[in-house]
């Protein structure tokens, strides 16, 4: 070998062991993990795809897992709309340069920079039944039946977390589409507002398709985000996901299945693996088949 | 910020290597960090009887110590005297063969035991006891005394009185219950705590015997009398009441009365030093019903069965398990020590004592935390589910049962 090729050698070797031994160490080992029975944490023997038909197809495990699927997906479109959708016309309005504009770019990034547990905490106390800033509002301008135990009802608890979600990070998409008008050409909107006075024709026909690679970015990290949804749900609804499972989602449910909970007491590191493994082929096989047609059409300028 | 830590990593690692050069060190581990003053003060009393033995304390975060013991000792690292849960969780430990068999020869104390501390930490397949139990907690109802005397109401006797003290504080504007259900394992406290005495101890030994189950009249009943007390006289909106909040509105003298643990006392005595508290065993439903409370134990000391001090730690654990020691641990550390022959100092204490005369073990945790689903999962979902109106006390019979007939074989028919 040259020196050259030996100098190169040296100095690909240290960061590829390293991501070996902590990357792809790690994540073939828990896939090994699903493959075996485990007593607590040690390790039985080789039961082939047994955790996965038992996560898959179990009772009381088939219908947690369904459940949790169930509110990953929920959570999922409606942050779409209320993360993605909104953060999409804030961002309009931002490039726009309506008035006041320039303190509206701070004040909507600024939740995102606040810690996510801050953030439920602070929500958890808007919510508050007895005290809590919405209940105490709704009550103040005399809607009395509108004020709800929203962390205490089946049908309020999870949009309850959504809405702080969205709160919390609906600056991260803005930020995202703003950039991505501000590169838009100004030759291209000159010749726009040539043709059209019609602000629907301009977002339709030209800043929609033109922020498409800053769409692929949102959409795709917001699929990842929401079916890798923890912290939110972990303060503001517990590891049970109170009530009665109405927040669970597969991040706590894995949680509780692998480490266990009080309140249960076991632990089962092949189901929580098998479970793991189900969850990550999931979101890359999805992932990857929204990036390539996202992709698909986008527009080279 | 590293060199430090791959210092202190190779400091660990020397310690380990030399560690059984010592004969007579043992390692003690708890996750009460709270008590390490007093485990220290325990300690020096032991170390002064015991020339030659020396015992290392060291705490780990409760969460997470089950998971960190269960590491240690599966990797051969365990300490030589452990702190262990009970039921279920001491299973765990023990079936792995981790700990070592404690009999009436080696500790001799554990003969004058009352049964049920030994059940909690004894293997049901073969009754072997692994630990000796150290305290035991009591889910009951605590009341503000200020209160119930400003408001003219005694304990109550019967279901009847017990909605007539809580009605009578409603009408003096006093939030009778201060407990909320949005954390999930509130919901198990609060329906043990009341309805314990409703339950009745027959449903539970017919329960124990395999000729009832949950779809008895007996446990559904009270679960609905349970729910009528709750919709009523809880806050409004308890179910999106949490935990922290709950203890706050009683600690701050809002609310008459909190169904809990008597591990609750001394927290609300932390928080409004002022508070005068009194306790009582929710009713049954007459005068004549045996007032019972929830009564279920916390942990034990246990001995590695690979410890290369076992001889030591045996004496250690001999001094766990003695009378001279239960007092210390039940004046320092406030507990109900499970010690025969314990006095307690503190009045409140002393009652909590005088009513586990008369108690059945907190059911789910003592009985049906064995296996997925945990008849504790079930009862915590199903009454939140009942609380708000989405099922009644009869579909939450069927459900315990049929769940449970995963795995617990009366139920599987």
């Amino acid at each position: 070998m040259t020196g050259r090729g030996l100098w190169i050698t040296a100095l690909i070797m240290p960061p590829l062991a390293f991501v070996a031994l902590f990357i792809v160490y790690p994540i073939i080992s828990a896939f090994a993990y699903a493959f075996f029975d485990w007593q607590g944490l040690r390790r039985g023997d080789f039961v082939g795809l047994e955790n996965f038909h038992t996560v898959l197809f179990v009772e009381p495990y088939r219908s947690w897992t369904i459940n949790a699927f169930k509110n990953n997906v929920i959570v999922f479109f409606a942050l779409m709309v209320l993360q993605n959708g909104l953060g999409f016309i804030l961002a309009y309005a931002l490039w726009r340069e309506l008035p006041g504009a320039r303190f509206h770019r701070i004040a909507v990034f600024l939740p995102v920079v606040l810690s996510t547990i801050i953030v439920a905490y602070l929500f958890k106390l808007f919510y508050h039944p007895l005290f809590g800033v919405v209940n105490i509002s709704l009550r103040g301008i005399g809607l009395d039946w509108l004020a709800q135990p929203w962390l205490g009802q089946s049908g309020t608890a999870l949009w309850s977390i959504i809405i702080a979600q969205a709160w919390h990070m609906v600056g991260f998409p803005t930020l995202v589409f703003l950039a991505g008008m501000q590169r838009i050409p100004s030759e291209i909107l000159d010749a726009v507002r040539m043709e059209t006075e019609s602000e629907w024709v301009k977002i339709t026909k030209i800043v929609w398709p033109l922020v498409a690679p800053s769409a692929t970015i949102v959409f795709t990290l917001l699929f990842v985000g929401a079916f890798n949804w923890f912290e939110l749900p972990y303060i503001m609804g517990g590891l049970d996901g109170s009530p009665f499972g109405s927040t669970d989602v597969l991040g706590l449910y894995f949680y509780r299945t692998a480490f266990g909970n009080v309140s249960a007491g076991q632990q089962d590191f092949g189901l929580g693996s098998a479970l793991a493994v189900l969850i990550f082929i999931f979101i890359a096989l999805v992932a990857g088949v929204i990036t390539t047609r996202l992709r698909a059409r986008e527009i080279q300028l | 910020m590293k060199k430090t830590t791959i210092r202190t990593g190779a400091a660990l690692a020397a310690v380990l290597v030399a560690a059984p050069a010592f004969a007579q060190d043992l390692t003690f581990w708890s996750w009460r960090q709270e008590d390490r003053a007093a485990y220290e003060q325990f300690i020096d009393t032991f170390e002064a009887a015991n020339p030659g033995i020396t015992v290392k304390f060291e705490t780990f975060e409760a969460a997470n110590y089950n998971t960190i013991l269960s590491t240690a000792l599966a990797g051969g690292t365990g300490p030589d005297v452990m702190m262990v849960r009970a039921y279920g969780g001491l299973e765990n430990v023990a079936v792995a063969g981790y700990l070592e068999e404690l009999t009436n020869d080696s500790v001799p104390a554990l003969a004058e035991f009352a049964a049920p501390a030994l059940a909690a930490e004894s293997v049901r397949a073969d009754n072997k006891i692994y630990a000796v139990p150290f305290a035991s907690q009591t889910q009951l109802v605590i009341y503000n005394a200020e209160i119930f005397a400003a408001n003219g109401i005694e304990e109550p006797q019967s279901w009847d009185e017990l909605v007539a003290a809580s009605q009578t504080l409603k009408d003096a504007g006093v939030i009778p219950f201060a407990n909320g259900t949005a954390t999930a394992w509130q919901n198990e406290t609060v329906t043990f705590g009341l309805g314990s005495s409703l339950m009745g101890k027959a449903f539970y030994d017919e329960l124990m015997a395999g000729s009832t189950d949950f779809t008895d009249e007996r446990f559904t009943g009270a679960l609905s009398q349970v729910a009528e007390v709750a919709a009523d006289y809880f806050p409004d909106g308890f179910i999106g009441l949490d935990y922290p909040s709950a203890q706050q509105l009683f600690a701050s003298g809002m609310a008459g009365m909190f169904v809990g643990g008597s591990y609750e006392i001394a927290n609300f005595k932390a928080q409004n030093p002022d508070i005068q508290l009194g306790l009582f065993a929710a009713p049954g439903e007459t005068a004549e019903d045996e007032k019972l409370v929830g009564l279920y134990f916390d942990g034990g000391y246990a001995v590695n069965a690979a410890s290369p001090n076992k001889e030591a730690a045996i004496t250690f654990v001999n001094y766990l398990a003695s009378a001279e020691f239960g007092q210390a641990f039940a004046d320092t550390l406030s507990n109900i020590s499970t010690i025969p022959g314990v006095t307690f100092n503190d009045p409140l204490l002393a009652e909590v004592n005088e009513l586990n005369q008369s108690s059945i073990p907190y059911l789910m945790l003592a009985h049906f935390r064995y296996g997925e689903p945990s008849g504790s999962v079930l009862i915590q979902s199903e009454m939140q589910k009942l609380f708000a109106g989405e099922t009644t006390p009869e579909a939450i019979g069927e459900a315990l049962t049929t769940g449970l007939a995963a795995w617990y074989e009366p139920f599987k028919q």
